[in-house]
């Protein structure tokens, strides 16, 4: 992945238990990283309360949609302030690979998404009665690609943002087009041509392919197992460009 | 602990020739040539923006542009070997302000000295560190929630995890009382003479000069002079290294003016 050569393991583990323990000095953030998009679906449940059908595609799409979204935000506001703080300098001034570095913030975000996604399911299945044809444990999987894509892409924007503002912006730049693309308000064959095509290269379509996959069907469809080698290797793809955007030497 | 008395006296631990930095559209240092001497403490003196930083960070090797031959510690800078060799300390204290001392320092470690084998001989470097810069009572709050001075001591500490043979330190004493200024310069003094580092120490207060074995003056890019504090006063007939400082920057310009007006 990196120059640097091979992963070293023990300092991914380190990288990723020292974000972890950033988080745990901030226990607002999780909070709201855990509990926001159970209200949502929550909320949603009760929006559509007069047609179930709807809430099964709508919800079943957020699923993914909302560890994408936050994985994004909070990567990218972290991988900023390492940048602008000058802990990433120190720490390129170390014996730490590149491919470290973003091993352990996936590895971290990665666990902070299984819980969000664990319970947002749980929530959606158990208790608001969201109909899945297929197993559960599919839309986890989706789901924690999905935060690894959001993590891929954050990483990457981070370095084009000077500022937490302009981090914050790159949100509506990058993820409100995918969302208003990706299939979660109208089909997407029922777009205009050109924007299908275009919403058949944005990775989030994809996401949402895949949950609905778990929602139809009962068995794996080698259309989910296309959604989600997709969202995966998009995922791997920016996060190598995102490596390239760490420099030991800047200007 | 390294030793570095029985090495030959003559190479070393910085030589730079011909050294230039380019940032942006401006030549930051102009062909540098000048040596740090191992196991002493080397201050660079020079005015704000003159471009103490920017040499700092190519001997650290994280200054894109460099050319022109920089050897650390027997090694082109930036030598991945020299990751491990070299303490840096960056002028705004880069640490987590959302950890506490203690976890700061129990990351870095772990990224110089890795592995569940290593965690005894990680815990009492740590330890160590933080006694170091006197911050036992502080080692287990925030450090964001410390003072600037606390703040950039934890910085500190972390370039002394790991024994370093190099410490470059970047305004160290910047914004500290007069008490903690004179015990960092003793921690600084018996690094160099119990441990045997080489110390490259900038500040633009002059009076911290005469605490150094070895000066780099600079101005503007260019190094106006390198020698010992006494040499430098006695060369200038100056009675403080800021007068001797003063003196070197007049004659430069004088002989500017003379090189103008002969061409």
């Amino acid at each position: 992945m990196t120059a640097t050569g091979a992963l070293s393991l023990p300092r991914t583990t380190a990288t990723a238990a020292r974000v972890l323990r950033q988080l745990r000095h901030d226990p607002r953030t999780i909070a709201l990283m855990i509990l926001v998009p159970c209200v949502m679906l929550f909320l949603l449940r009760y929006v559509f309360d007069g047609s179930a059908r709807t809430f099964d595609t709508i919800g079943a799409s957020l699923l993914g949609i909302f560890p994408l979204i936050t994985m994004f935000l909070v990567t990218s506001i972290a991988t900023l302030r390492e940048r602008t703080s000058g802990t990433l300098e120190r720490l390129l001034a170390m014996p730490l690979g590149k491919g470290d570095l973003i091993a352990g913030y996936a590895l971290a975000f990665g666990a902070v998404a299984v819980v969000q996604s664990a319970l947002a399911t749980g929530l959606a299945v158990w208790f608001l009665d969201l109909d899945v044809t297929g197993s559960p444990w599919l839309l986890l999987l989706v789901a924690l690609l999905d935060a690894l894509l959001g993590t891929a892409l954050g990483l990457f924007v981070s370095a084009f943002a000077a500022s937490e503002f302009q981090a914050v912006q790159f949100m509506p730049a990058v993820i409100f087009p995918q969302l208003l693309l990706c299939g979660l308000f109208t089909p997407r064959d029922t777009m205009h041509p050109v924007l299908e095509t275009i919403s058949d290269v944005l990775p989030m379509s994809y996401a949402v392919d895949g949950m609905n996959e778990v929602l139809l069907h009962a068995d794996l469809t080698t259309a989910f197992v296309r959604d989600v080698t997709i969202v995966a290797a998009v995922a791997l793809l920016v996060l190598t460009v995102g490596a390239a955007t760490l420099k030991r030497r800047t200007p | 602990m390294m030793n570095y008395s029985s090495r030959p006296p003559e190479e070393p631990a910085v030589h730079a020739q011909d050294l230039t930095v380019v940032r942006g559209s401006r030549t930051v240092l102009r062909g540098l040539g000048f040596t740090v001497p191992r196991g002493r403490i080397t201050g660079l003196l020079g005015p704000s923006g003159c471009g103490k930083s920017t040499l700092m960070r190519a001997v650290v090797g994280t200054q894109a542009k460099a050319t022109g031959t920089l050897d650390v510690l027997g090694r082109p800078a930036g030598h991945p070997s020299l990751r491990t060799r070299i303490g840096y300390v960056t002028q705004a204290p880069s640490v987590y302000d959302d950890l506490t001392v203690r976890q700061n320092l129990d990351y870095f470690a772990a990224i110089l000295d890795p592995g569940r084998a290593a965690a005894d001989r990680r815990h009492e470097n740590v330890t160590r560190a933080i006694t170091d810069v006197d911050l036992t009572g502080h080692a287990d709050s925030l450090a964001g929630a410390l003072s600037g001075g606390q703040r950039s001591r934890v910085s500190l500490a972390v370039a002394l995890l790991g024994t370093p043979e190099l410490l470059v330190l970047d305004e160290p004493t910047v914004g500290l009382d007069p008490v903690l200024r004179r015990d960092l310069w003793q921690l600084f003094h018996s690094l160099a003479e119990q441990r045997g580092a080489t110390l490259l120490v900038s500040s633009h207060v002059m009076d911290e000069a005469e605490r150094c074995h070895q000066l780099l003056l600079m101005r503007a890019g260019e190094v106006l002079a390198q020698d010992t504090p006494e040499a430098l006063r006695t060369r200038t007939g100056a009675d403080t290294v800021e007068t001797a400082f003063l003196r070197l920057v007049d004659e430069a310009a004088a002989t500017a003016r003379t090189e103008e007006s002969t061409r």
